[in-house]
């Protein structure tokens, strides 16, 4: 029992890493009915803001820890949202109404360029950071001694992720820009007809996937303490895993769909290998794609005439 | 007027070429190859720093059989696709001899290409088995390496822990790799023959960034020790991981966790890592000049920098040796002779490897790794 509570607990951490990059991933999927693969480049790049953030903040003397965060959380999704905002513009709305595939590879394009900008602006080795969050809670031992911990870092990845979903699924459901974008993933032609700006709309769409991005970034530094430049690549996989799993395009499917595989990594990893984990998360995504092809919170996609 | 300005052009073109043609003829090319990027990166810097500074303490000395050497870096990224589309760029260029790769998984396809082409290779810091062993077995003559095996190094950190955690638990993980898996299953072949069989054997990916759930699994298991076959990046992460959960296992590893970049991911939970590697090259009597040469540059020449010098060092000892750069002659010098590089005497065998290399200890204190003397007998 112990034992299964701190697995879940790993899960859950790993899985919200997942979800938040995940929605940037399906929030484009929905509007434009494109792959952004350069998104997993985006969340290395929050990663690295983070470093030279928490850097940055370490010289100017700012050592309260979570002001540090907050500031450094600030400057990294504003960043990060500056690099989503230009990729949109430089790389996908020129080609906006050519073929399907122009795009995709446009993204997968931005997506080499992106990482060797960084491995060529930072350097090729690994950027080390200091733990910034230690310690952690005991919540319960079990006879054996086995104690089941959560770490301050872990509580507060969680309750980050679930306070911007949260904050995310209202900004969707109740404003206008929400409205727009819901317009946008209907009929993008249509919603362009009845004046909603779909540029801006598209372009805003970019921006907060990334800076949701960025947070992962921001997370899995303070969490692992060393990033490389190619960290976005296998993140980026998994993310889009789970978008998938959960079914591409669905807001509420890609957080689910994120904490799954961070789930079923953690449970599989407990009680059987962990040498297979990365086999049973796709097998588990192969057999869910059979039997609903649209992932499991997915619509299935309506031909438009 | 414009046919005129480009006859010119052309012209200054071609007389350029023809100066540059006979002055690249007297250089010789040899290569360096590794992971110069991704997240072993670090020996790649190893690696080039040690060739680097080889090929300019050669050259100060008039080069090998009077012609200047010149050094191409190639960049495997330690991932086996990349080494031999590598090995066959270096083939393509001509080099006369390779000092690489850094992993065995790379160096290994990339021997076949050196094969084929005729170029001599020796490897700084590969140290799986297979390499001689199948070069041998197929009649190869053109592999060599200034390090030790992973036999030689599982064997020792194996009978250590049978000896020094007798009834613990001890756990077993590679990451997969042809280094990774063949040094963790070397080590666990000498521990199960010397009485000790372990509690857990796993698997972990490398490139993975989260091992929490291993960390659980292996609190629950009430691990004593970790024996880690793989690259100090994972390690890294692991005794971090480890530590925050508060998992207290001593942690052993093996070479490829001789870089201070290990320290720099696992900070004060790094104390008391127990790693195997060589004595210290730093402080073999000939590398004393060197060392002080290179930390004038402001780099500590750690891990396989010298292992890399001594390679390039070996290669021009044979060919001026034979007064040959023909892979056959030099093959048939290095073998079975002994060469003074910067480690120290290397004493060749008949298959290319090391005959005389050792293992020792060493303990992680403070950023630093420290020989340990006596710990292995």
């Amino acid at each position: 029992m112990e034992y299964f509570v701190q697995q879940l607990i790993n899960g859950l951490t790993l899985g919200a890493i997942y979800a938040l990059i995940a929605i940037g991933y399906t929030m484009v999927y929905g509007i434009i009915g494109m792959i952004n693969f350069a998104h997993g480049e985006i969340y290395m790049i929050g990663a690295f803001l983070a470093v030279i953030a928490f850097t940055g903040l370490g010289i100017i003397g700012l050592t309260w820890v979570p002001a540090a965060i907050i500031v450094v959380l600030l400057i990294a999704m504003f960043f990060t949202a500056a690099y989503g905002w230009t990729v949109e513009r430089i790389a996908y709305r020129p080609l906006r109404g050519s073929h399907r595939l122009a795009p995709l590879i446009s993204a997968i394009g931005m997506s080499i360029f992106l990482q060797n900008y960084v491995q060529i602006a930072q350097g090729a080795k690994i950027k080390p950071l200091p733990p910034v969050v230690q310690g952690n809670i005991p919540l319960m031992e079990s006879a054996s001694g086995f104690t089941v911990s959560i770490s301050y870092l872990q509580l507060i990845i969680i309750l980050l992720t679930v306070g911007l979903m949260l904050g995310f699924t209202y900004l969707i459901q109740r404003t206008s820009l929400g409205r727009s974008q819901r317009a946008c993933e209907q009929d993008l032609k249509m919603a362009s007809l009845l004046g909603v700006d779909v540029d801006r709309t598209i372009s805003l769409t970019f921006v907060m996937g990334a800076a949701l991005a960025a947070v992962a970034g921001v997370m899995i530094t303070m969490y692992y303490g060393v990033i490389d430049f190619f960290i976005g690549f296998l993140a980026g996989v998994k993310a889009f895993t789970a978008a998938v799993l959960g079914g591409i395009g669905s807001l509420p499917g890609a957080m689910l769909g994120g904490l799954l595989i961070g789930l079923i990594e953690a449970f599989w990893s407990a009680y059987f290998s962990v040498e297979y984990k990365d086999v049973a998360t796709f097998v588990i995504l192969v057999v869910v794609l059979i039997f609903r092809p649209t992932g499991l919170l997915g619509r299935p996609e309506v031909e438009k005439v | 007027m414009n046919r005129i300005a480009f006859g010119l052009i052309g012209a200054s073109a071609f007389a350029a070429a023809a100066f540059a043609v006979p002055a690249m003829a007297q250089d010789i090319t040899i290569a360096s190859a590794g992971p110069m990027t991704g997240q072993y990166a670090a020996f790649g810097m190893q690696l080039r720093r040690g060739a680097e500074m080889a090929v300019a303490d050669i050259n100060a000395r008039g080069g090998v059989l009077g012609r200047k050497l010149k050094l191409e870096i190639g960049d495997d990224a330690c991932d086996p696709k990349q080494a031999v589309a590598v090995a066959n760029q270096l083939a393509t260029k001509k080099v006369a001899f390779v000092a690489g790769h850094f992993c065995s998984s790379s160096s290994i396809p990339a021997s076949q290409i050196y094969n084929e082409s005729g170029i001599l290779q020796i490897t700084p810091a590969s140290t799986n088995p297979r390499l001689t062993d199948e070069a041998a077995a197929k009649g190869w003559n053109n592999v060599f390496r200034t390090c030790g095996r992973d036999d030689a190094q599982g064997t020792i950190a194996g009978q250590w822990l049978a000896k020094n955690y007798k009834g613990k638990k001890v756990a077993v993980i590679h990451d997969k790799s042809t280094y990774g898996k063949g040094l963790a299953d070397e080590t666990k072949k000498a521990m199960n023959a010397a009485g000790l069989t372990e509690a857990m054997y796993e698997a972990i990916t490398q490139g993975d960034k989260d091992f929490t759930a291993l960390i659980s699994k292996m609190k629950a298991g009430g691990i004593d020790v970790i024996y880690h076959g793989g690259y100090h990046t994972e390690g890294g992460l692991i005794v971090r991981q480890a530590r925050e959960q508060g998992l207290r296992a001593v942690f052993v590893s093996g070479d490829a966790l001789v870089d201070n970049e290990y320290w720099k991911i696992t900070g004060a939970a790094g104390q008391g890592t127990i790693m195997t590697f060589a004595p210290d090259p730093r402080k073999s009597q000939n590398a004393k000049g060197i060392v002080e040469k290179f930390k004038a540059q402001g780099y500590d020449p750690e891990g396989y920098t010298l292992y890399t010098y001594a390679a390039i060092q070996v290669w021009a000892a044979a060919a001026e040796k034979t007064k040959s750069l023909d892979v056959n002659k030099l093959s048939a010098a290095i073998r079975g002779n002994k060469f003074t590089t910067v480690l120290g005497d290397l004493q060749y065998d008949k298959k290319g490897d090391v005959s005389n290399a050792k293992y020792v200890f060493y303990i992680w204190d403070n950023g630093e790794y420290k020989e340990v003397p006596n710990m292995g007998s």
